[in-house]
């Protein structure tokens, strides 16, 4: 039995990890990729990005134990959270369990968009890390919030041109985020710096790709004001319209979640299900250093450190900051509209736009489609439906991972209290 | 307050495969039916069962109805579309030694005698049928079986008896049935006969039905076209449906017409709908006993669903009580998708004073009551 189990090895695992062991704490980190720091330190050769390694350093010189390449795939109670690793489940036990299991990014489907060539913003960054080439070649970047800048930014910088960045919030609302960001001196330069790297690409708010067009792939981007459209040329479309947190481990666990799918929390992190907290992207998306701040807060919290009251004033100004990104960056209603009747909603399945939106439903679209019922389990899917048609989550059941069916049939289980 | 009041001749309650396929028949009949079901079709039990249609030879009452069941569902397949995704895969049972083996000649015989096709299968043929099988004693292969996908056949009825013979369908939940159907928000709705289709929840409008949620486990996996050939259960899982015991397990593995492979069966009297992972876990080891290669097999869903149990495992099918206009279509266990069929052919003959294919008696629900009394 350790005293406390992280889900997610990114900046709030990481950052919990440590104030955790380095309070004398006994910790696993449990996480899906093969080296520490998840999602945002992702470094582009391979090898562990620098800000992951002096805080994994810190965490392991603490103590704490990483077993990279693991999945939770169940949790029938906070002290037997199972995982599989290799393709065999085990066990973990643990008094507090801390979930980081970060966010995804949310894309809405649009006449064109499963063309060869159209990419998540997210999933062009991890491409082009992995070796995608984007030299000479001409990129859109559309959807929303500050990553569009960022993966502008990284494509410029792989010697790829930016032809176009299109951001789906108004002028008005950029403009005061950009006010928001002067509040907030070391995000202003993140902020401008990206700005400058990119200073060849016209950035323009109030305009979103509403098709992609080509026959084998992508050759233009329709992009609308939502007066006048216009097509611009490309050979890789990248679009992203935000983060959706992660929440299916922390419903297992009958946490409950929030209408914009974070995980509530109280100002410890600690979520109503006593014993279980919850930090960055998965409590509420908010970037690097609400994680970072979070992931602290737990793990004092868990300690009953006297440093918490400062760590919390750190976690209210970051999160003060996260709540005007999510202002500025709304989506906006017409995005309801993208999809045609024969768009393709469900990759895994093949269900298409004409035979979901008559649905009441997500199970019922799901019983009668199949959406949302393929290997991703409705975790690209599910997230668009619920923007677009309004659709609720369906209760959360194991596995949350695809595992092989003797991670099934492993456990000698007692029964959970309230079983007959 | 007014109330609106509806008048047809018979109101269905549920849509589930039951209510779709009395709706069905009856509205077939060019009678006025109105079919009540607050949520999606077959959303509730039959969208927790396996769709296989299959003939079953525990009692010649069990074996009369999934006959005709199996006859009816041969004239409705050509109404089916693509989402049905019917099958005829065969149902292939199979013996894991020498004492399950001795019983395959007598249930072959059962079968033949009442021309329903059956094959005795040796160890080699089993394993040449089936070659992810563990080594089997033998098997009986009945391809006369099928599969279906029960939610969309549900649909499917209840949406071509609306445009073809005038159902009516309403979204709303049946609160009280005292000589007409009372919903929820007052309506009320009077009809010639009320035909209490609500599956494990029948006992809300009818109480003191001998019925019990009895639940059930099922896991899907990604797709492997080819893993199974026929649907293969166990000769032992008869053992498992009728065991009295509260908790049994039986191996059930069922290809999909998508390449998944569907697995079963668990059972226990529960009405709840968690997952319980020990439940879980020895059916997935039975299964294992069966399909050693189904280790390794990726799995991507499990859930949970509820039969409605009966004493004597017979759905209970006919009026409430001798004379009563209240008819049930309930208590159908494990065999609901496929005796939907003839469920919903002897309700239709019964309200049009037709007599059936089969002898209706061992179906009627006062067969209990009599018990009860004598």
């Amino acid at each position: 039995m350790v005293d406390a189990l992280v889900v997610g090895a990114g900046p709030g695992g990481l950052a919990a990890a440590v104030a955790l062991a380095e309070c004398g704490l006994s910790v696993v980190v449990v996480d899906e990729n093969p080296a520490p720091g998840g999602q945002i330190w992702r470094s582009s050769d391979g090898s562990v990005h620098h800000d992951a390694r002096a805080w994994s350093g810190r965490a392991r010189a603490a103590g704490v134990e990483f077993r990279q390449g693991c999945a939770v795939f169940d949790a029938p109670a906070v002290g037997d959270v199972r995982v599989v690793e290799g393709g065999s489940a085990s066990r973990v036990r643990s008094r507090n369990v801390v979930l980081a299991t970060g966010a995804r990014e949310l894309h809405l489907p649009f006449p064109g968009w499963t063309l060869p060539g159209v990419v998540g913003l997210g999933g062009l960054q991890a491409l082009t890390k992995q070796g995608f080439p984007v030299r000479d070649r001409r990129v859109i970047v559309a959807g929303t919030g500050p990553l569009l800048l960022a993966v502008a930014a990284h494509v410029s910088a792989q010697g790829g041109r930016v032809v176009g960045v299109f951001e789906q919030a108004s002028w008005h609302r950029v403009a005061s985020f950009g006010l928001a960001l002067a509040a907030c001196p070391d995000k202003a330069f993140q902020g401008s710096a990206l700005r400058l790297e990119c200073a060849d690409a016209p950035y323009r708010a109030g305009r979103w790709v509403v098709e992609a067009e080509g026959r084998e792939r992508v050759e233009r981007a329709i992009v609308t004001d939502g007066r006048r459209t216009e097509s611009f040329p490309c050979d890789v479309l990248a679009v992203g319209y935000g983060l959706v947190p992660n929440g299916e481990l922390a419903r297992l666990l009958g946490c409950g979640l929030a209408a914009d799918g974070s995980v509530p929390t109280d100002a410890r992190c600690e979520t109503v299900v006593p014993g279980v907290f919850a930090v960055g992207e998965c409590a509420g998306v908010g970037g690097v250093d609400v994680a970072l701040a979070e992931g602290t807060v737990a793990g004092l919290a868990i300690a009953g450190s006297p440093k918490l009251a400062s760590a919390q004033r750190s976690r209210r100004k970051e999160r003060g900051f996260a709540r005007r990104l999510e202002v500025a960056f709304a989506l906006r209603p017409e995005l309801k509209k993208l999809p045609e009747a024969e768009t393709i909603v469900c990759r895994c399945e093949d269900v298409r736009w004409r035979d979901l939106h008559v649905r009441s439903d997500w199970r019922e679209a799901k019983l009668a489609t199949r959406c949302g019922m393929g290997p991703c389990q409705g975790r690209v899917c599910g997230a668009a439906l619920r923007f677009l048609a309004g659709y609720g989550p369906e209760d959360a059941r194991p596995p949350l991972v695809p595992v092989p069916a003797r991670c099934l049939a492993a456990f000698d289980t007692e029964r959970a209290e309230g079983q007959e | 307050m007014v109330r609106t009041v509806r008048s047809c001749d018979v109101v269905v309650v549920g849509g589930g495969i039951v209510g779709a396929m009395v709706a069905w028949f009856a509205a077939r009949e060019g009678l006025r039916v109105v079919l009540v079901e607050p949520n999606a079709p077959g959303a509730g039990a039959t969208a927790t069962g396996m769709g296989h249609l299959v003939v079953m030879d525990d009692s010649d009452a069990q074996f009369a109805l999934t006959q005709l069941s199996l006859d009816l569902w041969s004239e409705l397949l050509p109404e089916l579309d693509a989402g049905c995704e019917w099958t005829s895969s065969g149902t292939l049972w199979v013996a894991r030694d020498d004492e399950e083996m001795g019983l395959v000649p007598a249930k072959a015989t059962f079968y033949r005698e009442r021309g329903v096709k059956a094959d005795v299968l040796s160890a080699r043929e089993v394993a040449d049928a089936e070659p992810n099988l563990a080594p089997m004693a033998g098997g009986l292969r009945v391809p006369g079986d099928r599969v279906v996908y029960p939610t969309n056949v549900a649909a499917r009825l209840i949406g071509l008896a609306q445009s073809r013979y005038g159902l009516q369908r309403l979204d709303g939940r049946v609160v009280a049935l005292d000589g007409t159907a009372t919903l929820e928000d007052g309506s009320r709705i009077e009809a010639g006969w009320i035909v209490n289709a609500a599956g494990a929840n029948a006992n809300d409008l009818s109480p003191g039905l001998p019925i019990k949620p009895r639940k059930g486990h099922l896991v899907i996996t990604d797709r492997y076209p080819e893993f199974l050939r026929h649907q293969v259960v166990e000769l032992g899982y008869l053992k498992s449906a009728h065991a009295m015991e509260q908790e049994s397990v039986a191996f059930n593995a069922q290809p999909r017409a998508t390449g998944q492979i569907l697995l079963g069966s668990s059972r226990q009297f529960a009405g709840d709908r968690a997952i319980d992972r020990a439940m879980l876990a020895r059916m997935v080891r039975r299964a294992l006993e069966y399909l050693p290669g189904f280790a390794r097999l990726s799995c991507l869903r499990t859930w949970v669903g509820l039969r409605a149990a009966t004493p004597d495992k017979l759905p209970m099918i006919g009026p409430a009580a001798p004379g009563s206009r209240v008819l049930l279509a309930t208590g159908h266990e494990g065999l609901g998708i496929t005796t939907s069929t003839a469920t919903g052919r002897l309700i239709a003959d019964l309200i049009v004073g037709r007599a059936s294919p089969i002898d209706p008696a061992p179906y009627l629900p006062h067969r209990f009551a009599e018990v009860a009394h004598g």
